[in-house]
């Protein structure tokens, strides 16, 4: 057993065990300091190192040898030394180099967030919001692939596409045979199955839980719902399939199931399941099974994300975005603007009742 | 002072027996009685340095060639000469097949790898059919194949074509393309010294470094570092090309001046049709152009010699790269935003497209430049350029994010007023050049921004 190695990220010092990288290093300090991930994808063997959204200044290479490293280095790919001091929110060049990296990955992205099932669970989105920029510079159509179908489960679109190369990653490792991958070269390199076939292994499935963006998903949900209105609960049942845990999460809306999915945790990753192995789920799980009578249901879900997801869920559980009054809190202050004033117009409530200041929906008894 | 191409032009010298007769493979004999430690110590003594470009001192990386026990060794000659200007490896190869051959099998036998690889770009298509007839020739004369000369070393190598992809020239693409994968570089550590083809201790090396260790182990390193001048020993090939009355590959000294090297009848014998040079790009199309003030003399004023630390003095401010020595010259009439607009476009469609900084910022690249060149351009544009090469420089998993920004940045840096009169004279810019008399003559260096 050889000793821990102390790393300092950001002026926080952890001990993490050789061979530990940066990313997981400064996941363990957790919060901020983590830096954001599209590749990465810790679950997957050989994932990182693309997308460079995880760029770190590394200011002392280690204890031995303490030169800082001469470039940013994709924090996912690089394993810590002893000693090692890393800067990520505290360097000066990381968050320009990040905000670049936003601006190239969205420089082609269509930003149909609007009818975009991923919208509200989109990693994509979470990046622009923290590092990107308000505008574009760009001025040139986007880059445009023809439609493709790969299979009865899966919608492609690649116009959406990162090409963080997860589902390959993921077919390669959890299916016998890969059957799509990355074709082409540059700008212009896509997500295809080269000869027309359907992805329908019965692990394939998990390749929607990965894509950070909406290139890959659920047909049997697509544009049936928004993310944000359906509530997720964790559920089980005893499935057939030796491989699948089992343990998934149900996205409803009223009493009917919209969706089922892996359960994640804190990083957007699909969570260790309670066998001790990667939650992955099978094609049966995720895309026949939806109705409740399938499944056990364990209770509420608490996600902590920094996206419109979290919000409004369980207010007043803890651990989801916060209590009621946290939330009217965070609308007081912004003062939204009326397009209409209501009480201009209509004579039944007064305008001293403010309806977005009631908690939950408006009574009777608050016009009184 | 010629090294390499001392016996370039005897006739025949393509074949086995020619090459014997005029001492060929004296060398190898030498090398097979000395032990690989020796040869490594030799070459670490000359000061090779790799000819590909990035010019790494050859015996420091032959050092750290990883040595487990158990594991079989590559060495991998990059013979995907891609780079546009760059045409020296194929001259070697086509005309002195034996020497490279001989190259290849003390390499072979100093790092210890007996299944050794060229990987060739697919556009040299007749390339590999001489290499291969050298590689027949050779095992017939028993200097390769199983027990050579009765030393007790196997060596065998192999040819194997690539598919056309520049990529295919950074050493992790190349590995992962011999491997009969995509050719997308790894990321590194680990370097292939360590896990490399088939996740092997490997070797990579250009077609020149190859062919230099034959001469190098036959006059001995110490004699070989006499030759040139400071860190930059040997002799190097040049493929020169562009606005020159004798375009070609030249073996240089590194004390050579790059005026005489230009000017001179023993070389280039100046620009042709009594034109004035412009500017240059000494190492290949990715290294920073420079205009012809700063190319023929260093900021201190004493001519610039060709060789690493003359051609890179000043840094990127004055400065370029040796590079892998594709000497592209530019005359009076050439326009630099079309040439810009043309290596951009270059680097867009050869970008792997693995990670977003170059696969995204090429292409934008290139879309601006075009606007510029066909009188679309804002002078927004220039700085636009400039923001987007800085955020790709340094921020990408290969060296191909560099190649691409450096050119574009150079290009701005040392040509900006011809960027803004293509951008205030969209009209007059599709029809004429810039005159560019102002750069023509040497002047008084302004300290770059």
């Amino acid at each position: 057993m050889s000793e821990n190695f102390k790393v300092t990220i950001d002026n926080i010092t952890v001990e993490v065990a050789p061979g530990t990288t940066i990313l997981e290093a400064a996941r363990k300090v957790g919060g901020a300091v983590a830096p954001p991930t599209m590749c990465y994808y810790s679950k997957l063997e050989g994932s990182g190192g693309k997308c460079r959204t995880c760029l770190v200044e590394v200011s002392k290479g280690s204890e031995k040898d303490p030169r800082p490293m001469p470039k940013l280095v994709a924090s996912c790919r690089t394993t810590v030394m002893d000693g090692m001091e890393v800067k990520n929110i505290t360097s000066e060049k990381v968050p320009d180099a990040r905000a670049g990296v936003t601006e190239f990955l969205l420089l082609n992205h269509p930003l149909d967030c609007p009818v975009c099932d991923q919208a509200g669970e989109c990693d994509l989105q979470d990046l622009g919001y923290e590092h990107g920029k308000e505008g574009t510079r760009t001025e040139f159509p986007r880059r445009t692939f023809a439609p493709e179908d790969i299979g009865p489960y899966i919608q492609l679109h690649m116009n959406r596409c990162i090409l963080c190369y997860r589902c390959v990653y993921t077919a390669e490792q959890l299916t016998e045979r890969r059957e799509h991958g990355v074709l082409d070269r540059g700008d212009h390199s896509r997500i295809s199955t080269c000869i027309k076939n359907s992805l329908d292994n019965e692990f394939i499935g998990n390749v929607i839980d990965v894509c950070p963006v909406g290139a890959l998903t659920d047909k049997t949900f697509r544009f049936k719902n928004r993310v944000w209105f359906t509530k997720p609960l964790d559920a089980h049942r005893n499935c057939s399939n030796p491989n699948c845990c089992g343990e998934v999460r149900l996205w409803m809306r009223g009493d009917e199931v919209y969706r089922v999915t892996a359960r994640k945790d804190e990083w957007g990753e699909v969570a260790t399941a309670s066998n001790g192995k990667t939650g992955w789920i099978c094609n049966e799980c995720r895309f026949d099974k939806k109705d409740t009578k399938d499944w056990v249901i364990e209770g509420p879900t608490n996600i902590n994300r920094h996206s419109v997801i979290s919000q409004g869920h369980y207010a007043g559980t803890e651990g989801t975005a916060g209590k009621a009054e946290k939330l009217i809190d965070k609308v007081i202050g912004q003062e939204p603007k009326y397009t209409l004033d209501i009480h201009s117009v209509s004579e039944v409530n007064k305008p001293s009742v403010h309806l977005d200041r009631i908690p939950g929906p408006a009574h009777s008894n608050d016009f009184k | 002072m010629k090294l390499l191409l001392e016996k370039a032009h005897i006739e025949g010298i393509r074949y086995y027996d020619t090459y014997r007769k005029n001492g060929g493979y004296s060398s190898v004999e030498k090398a097979l009685k000395m032990s690989p430690d020796e040869i490594v110590e030799e070459v670490k003594k000359s000061g090779l340095r790799g000819r590909g470009g990035a010019g790494f001192p050859t015996g420091m990386k032959w050092s750290f060639l990883a040595k487990p026990e158990g594991v079989p060794r590559h060495l991998v000659c990059n013979a995907d000469e891609s780079e546009p200007g760059t045409f020296k490896d194929r001259y070697l190869m086509e005309f002195l097949p034996h020497l490279f051959i001989e190259g290849m099998i003390i390499s072979s036998y100093a790092l210890g790898s007996n299944t050794s690889y060229i990987y060739i770009r697919g556009e040299y298509a007749w390339i590999p059919d001489i290499l291969e007839q050298a590689i027949a020739e050779a095992k017939e004369a028993g200097w390769l194949g199983k027990n050579i000369k009765g030393t007790g070393f196997d060596c065998e190598i192999y040819v194997q074509r690539g598919g056309g992809a520049y990529i295919c020239g950074e050493e992790t693409a190349l590995i992962e393309s011999l491997e009969g994968k995509r050719g997308n570089p790894r990321i590194k550590p680990p370097f292939p010294a360590v896990q490399g083809l088939w996740m092997r201790p490997t070797v990579v090396n250009n077609v020149e470094t190859i062919a230099a260790v034959g001469p190098i182990i036959t006059m001995g390193g110490d004699e070989y570092a006499k030759l040139g001048a400071g860190r930059s020993t040997g002799t190097k090939l040049i493929s020169a090309c562009g606005n020159l009355n004798k375009p070609g590959v030249y073996e240089i000294d590194f004390n050579l001046s790059v005026e005489e090297f230009i000017y001179s009848d023993e070389y280039c014998g100046g620009i042709p049709n009594g034109k004035k040079l412009k500017a240059c790009i000494p190492g290949g199309s990715s290294v920073p152009i420079l205009p012809a003030n700063l190319l023929l003399h260093e900021s201190n004023g004493n001519k610039r010699l060709m060789n690493y630390e003359s051609l890179s003095e000043g840094g990127f401010q004055t400065g370029t790269m040796l590079g892998s020595g594709g000497f592209i010259v530019l005359d009076e009439d050439q326009c630099v935003v079309r040439h810009t607009m043309s290596l951009a476009h270059f680097y867009n469609h050869e970008s792997c497209g693995q990670c977003s900084p170059c696969r995204e910022g090429t292409g934008w690249m290139y879309k601006i430049l075009k606007n510029i060149e066909y009188g679309k351009g804002k002078m927004e544009d220039i700085d636009l350029l400039w923001d987007i090469q800085r955020r790709i420089e340094g921020n990408t998993i290969c060296p191909l994010g560099d190649a691409a920004a450096w050119p574009v940045a150079a290009a701005i840096r040392h040509f900006r007023d011809e960027f803004e009169w293509h951008v205030l004279h969209p009209e007059e810019a599709q029809t004429r050049n810039y005159g560019l008399a102002h750069y023509a003559e040497p002047r008084t260096i302004v300290a770059a921004q």
